[in-house]
């Protein structure tokens, strides 16, 4: 935590006041998140819900610390290598039910260990499923708001160039 | 129960109507999340808590990704004025909808009653009946989402998979070699 009051880092992003309640809450924001993804099978929300969640406390996050803290802890490249795990495991826990079954989307985990006794380890696929979609849709959320937060078009000469806002933001007129 | 739903209505009519009446865009974003807010609370006392849940985090997450862009573009106010054929457009628009709305409204059936269980052996019949039995699992729309139509499922995660690898493509920094 020391890492966190650094020079470059106190100026950007909000007060201290604001720092100091972030760093409080922002695990039990990403401990909410996986729960609901978790127990997807059992109460209402699952992966989409709970990955919006998670998506959301890392934007919390960066809007309370600036840019540069929150990409060292999750940069645009692991984002998106997170992301393509999530889709990977989705496609390819369904095409593993063809091996087993048959038929494309089969749950082939139930079929083997049937259980109807809503227990936290139960209902075969579907948490396995639900861990994929929210994996995907957090990392692929919090990837769109990095787009959207550091990559600007400038237009010099005429003509739209794209940079990232951490060297040039003095420098160029950002329209 | 439904004055109730009758007072977050208005509450929310109210919010529509400052988020298009003001011309600070600030003040417009933050009204259409008080708006989202109120149609969760909603949700909520109809009875569709996982509704509720998605409708919330969704409305933060967008608002804050509006917000981010109007203030950090210098755009904070909006001056024009509106235009007078799209008005009349958005009049018969409304006006035709809420025609056909009524006419279906008459026809439903009362609220909670379920519409397609007279045939017993529709789709709906069967995913009720043998849920928990066939999937193990508790939560009915979870089984249906994952198991029974898991399909769809994979078609969702494809789109949203497409989107971002577009936006990714349109926005690559170094999209040339060096020599």
């Amino acid at each position: 935590m020391k890492d966190l009051f650094t020079e470059d880092i106190k100026e950007q992003g909000m007060t201290l006041i604001v720092k100091t309640v972030v760093q409080g809450l922002k695990g039990f924001i990403f401990l909410y998140g996986v729960y609901i993804v978790l127990y997807g099978h059992l109460t209402e929300g699952g992966g989409f819900a709970g990955g919006v969640i998670i998506a959301s406390g890392f934007i919390l996050v960066m809007l309370a610390f600036g840019r540069k803290y929150t990409l060292g802890k999750l940069g645009k490249l692991m984002a998106f290598k997170l992301y393509c795990l999530g889709a990977l495991a989705f496609l390819g826990m369904a095409s593993l039910a063809v091996f087993f079954h048959g038929r494309f989307f089969t749950n082939f985990l139930e079929k083997l260990w049937p259980s109807g006794n809503m227990a936290l380890f139960s209902a075969g696929n579907i948490p396995l499923y639900q861990i994929a979609i929210g994996l995907s849709v957090a990392a692929g959320l919090f990837m769109v708001f990095i787009i959207l937060a550091v990559i600007r078009v400038v237009f010099e000469n005429g003509k739209g160039k794209l940079i990232t806002t951490e060297k040039e933001d003095k420098k160029s007129r950002i329209r | 129960m439904d004055i109730l739903i009758g007072i977050l209505l208005v509450f929310m009519a109210m919010g529509a109507i400052i988020a298009l009446e003001t011309t600070d865009l600030l003040s417009a974003v933050v009204s259409l999340g008080a708006m989202g807010a109120f149609s969760s609370i909603i949700f909520l006392f109809v009875g569709a808590p996982d509704i509720a849940i998605t409708q919330m985090v969704a409305e933060i997450l967008s608002l804050v990704i509006l917000i981010r862009a109007t203030i950090s573009r210098d755009l904070t106010t909006l001056e024009e004025d509106r235009d007078f054929f799209g008005l009349v457009a958005t009049l018969t628009i409304i006006f035709v909808l809420l025609l056909l709305g009524i006419e279906a409204l008459r026809l439903l059936p009362p609220f909670g009653t379920p519409i397609f269980t007279e045939n017993p052996l529709s789709a709906s019949n069967r995913y009720l009946n043998l849920g928990l039995k066939e999937t193990g699992t508790a939560s009915i729309i979870n089984a249906i989402s994952l198991d029974y139509r898991g399909y769809d499922t994979l078609g969702e995660t494809a789109v949203l998979f497409t989107a971002i690898l577009g936006a990714l493509a349109i926005l690559r920094v170094y999209a040339k070699k060096k020599r």
